[in-house]
């Protein structure tokens, strides 16, 4: 990075870390950060879909959708998450593969599953046996997303649901009084309001999400967790020019603090926006504000 | 073989008792059952073990945020803050090597880098943190009223505390504290998915059922298998704190008992 890093073993204390700290390695390091962030970026939403899908079909009139969504909903928190995100990558993965099986190579007599293994024709493969890394590895970030996405769409589903029937009663049956149908009732009555009540529970949602997002390692991506244990291990001369010995706790001592922060930021943010939802609203919060400005 | 041989074989394996090698092929429903099973005598241990120690801890805490000495406070918050703001997966990792770093340099620690100490010790301070937030909530909203007899019996200090504030605290924090016992026992799952090694392949459920998937790269039969004991150990945990829900709430009329709502919970 520097000019002065030619030699590392010849620098003083200081200038060895500035070359150590921006050496190729350490960039794919700091690279992974914005892994994690686009995690969150792409998954908050997607999860708030399908948690807002997985909410709708609880409401649902007819019993199997309603059964569906409830299922939905019951079976992803009765079972830790973890053990989802194991799943889902394997069963995702093996489905997307079956599929394209089926659709590729249709004169393909063997079963699938021989004993221990999955065997798809050399076409249906995902990614193609053939393609470069960055596609395997893209791959690999996309089922995460999806197992994300799945699991925590559950949990939004909880607090949408939960966020639907606090809306008062009396507004969806004046609106009923009013002509409209089931139809326009949810989407112009029901739904502009439920936000105010969902809110804290979706707060609450994206904090666990952010701290979910180490687990991203088990999925098989390179993310912090990954390049934290490869970069704080022992490294001897032979390999590297930077040897030292074990710095895996001062790597997870600094991710501990990276997470630390971005909760509390993500806290005072969350605050703000709160503050600013409740506002003129006839909730205790809402309420609060008033006096405070009466006062 | 038969299912019974295969219990006896493998029906302590996770504690190391029984059949060395596990199963390597031709994995029968009865092993991976039994096997699961086997494994979820640590996440019991663990879930049990923190919560239980982490419920005194969580009620120094609590009593630590409330009160008005700031040496208590600061310390009590700070606590909290950093045990609830990171995630338990970076926790359980940064835990692991700070005790081998500690082992290095005093051998004494052996013990702190295996799994049912290190990682006991970070679950319970975790939960510590969880319930000593939930406490601390419950503590401020004790009825004025409820206090205030309590002082004009006489009661002060010790007393006060043992009858009054304790027992309403609990009452208060039950449903939420339920909760969080739920979320415990599912996070006892990601021990031996950090750092701390399954030392001669002693892991716990989610470690014998990941086992299986790799092994026979089959999801669809050991995480359903999985699934079916946590939702039992759910339902026990449910069930235990129900009683006890109504225990701390005998002296209420009937209509005016908090309804228990089963919400388990997030990852951490």
């Amino acid at each position: 990075m520097f000019s002065y890093c030619a030699d590392p073993d010849t620098l003083g204390t200081f200038r060895w870390f500035s070359c150590y700290l921006t050496n190729g390695v350490h960039m794919s390091f700091y690279l992974s950060f914005i892994k994690v962030l686009a995690l969150l970026a792409i998954t908050a939403p997607v999860a708030l879909a399908f948690g807002f899908a997985g909410a709708m079909s609880a409401r649902s009139h007819i019993p199997p959708v309603s059964w569906l969504g409830k299922g939905y909903i019951a079976i992803v928190r009765g079972v830790p998450d973890i053990a989802f995100f194991l799943f889902f990558v394997i069963a995702l993965d093996q489905a997307f593969e079956w599929t394209r099986h089926q659709i590729l190579c249709p004169d393909w007599t063997d079963p699938i599953r021989q004993g221990n293994d999955f065997l798809v024709c050399a076409q249906a493969k995902l990614p193609l046996g053939t393609s470069p890394e960055w596609v395997h590895e893209t791959y690999g970030f996309f089922l995460a997303v999806i197992t994300f996405a799945i699991v925590f769409g559950a949990f939004a589903a909880n607090v949408l649901f939960g966020g639907m029937r606090a809306v008062p009663h009396a507004q969806l049956e004046t609106a009923e009084a009013y002509g409209m149908s089931r139809r326009q009732t949810f989407w112009r009555v029901l739904v502009p309001q439920m936000w105010v009540y969902a809110l804290p529970g979706l707060s609450n949602l994206w904090m666990v999400l952010i701290k979910a997002t180490p687990l991203l390692f088990l999925l098989g991506v390179e993310d912090i967790v990954y390049w934290a244990r490869e970069l704080g291990g022992t490294k001897t001369s032979k390999f590297t020019a930077y040897p030292h010995g074990d710095w895996r706790m001062w790597y997870f001592l600094f991710l501990l603090v990276f997470y630390l922060a971005f909760t509390r930021v993500s806290e005072i943010a969350l605050e703000r926006l709160m503050q600013k939802l409740s506002h003129g609203q006839a909730t205790t919060g809402g309420e609060a504000q008033r006096k405070e400005a009466v006062a | 073989m038969s299912c019974l041989q295969t219990i006896q074989d493998y029906g302590l394996r996770s504690l190391g008792y029984g059949e060395r090698l596990l199963p390597k092929t031709d994995f029968t429903l009865c092993e991976q059952f039994t096997l699961i099973g086997s494994g979820m005598i640590w996440n019991v241990y663990f879930g049990v073990m923190a919560l239980v120690t982490g419920f005194f801890f969580a009620t120094a805490l609590a009593l630590g945020k409330a009160s008005s000495n700031i040496w208590l406070r600061k310390p009590s918050e700070w606590f909290i803050f950093i045990f609830r703001g990171s995630p338990l997966f970076i926790q359980f990792f940064f835990a692991y090597f700070f005790f081998l770093s500690l082992k290095k340099a005093y051998p004494m620690f052996d013990a702190f880098t295996s799994a049912w100490l290190g990682a006991l010790i970070v679950l319970f301070f975790n939960t510590a943190a969880y319930s000593g937030e939930i406490f601390y909530g419950a503590l401020r909203s004790i009825p004025k009223g409820d206090v205030e007899a309590a002082d004009a019996y006489g009661m002060s200090g010790w007393a006060r505390f043992r009858r009054i504030i304790w027992p309403t605290m609990l009452r208060l924090a039950w449903p939420a504290y339920t909760n969080e016992a739920i979320f415990l026992f599912h996070a006892t799952t990601l021990v031996f998915f950090s750092a701390f090694p399954a030392w001669r392949q002693k892991g716990d459920a989610l470690y014998y059922a990941s086992y299986f998937a790799d092994k026979t790269f089959n999801p669809f039969v050991p995480y359903p298998i999985l699934a079916f004991y946590f939702i039992l150990l759910t339902l026990v945990i449910v069930g235990i704190f129900g009683m006890i829900n109504t225990r701390l709430n005998r002296h209420l009329p009937k209509a005016r008992k908090a309804k228990m709502r089963f919400r388990p919970n997030l990852a951490r």
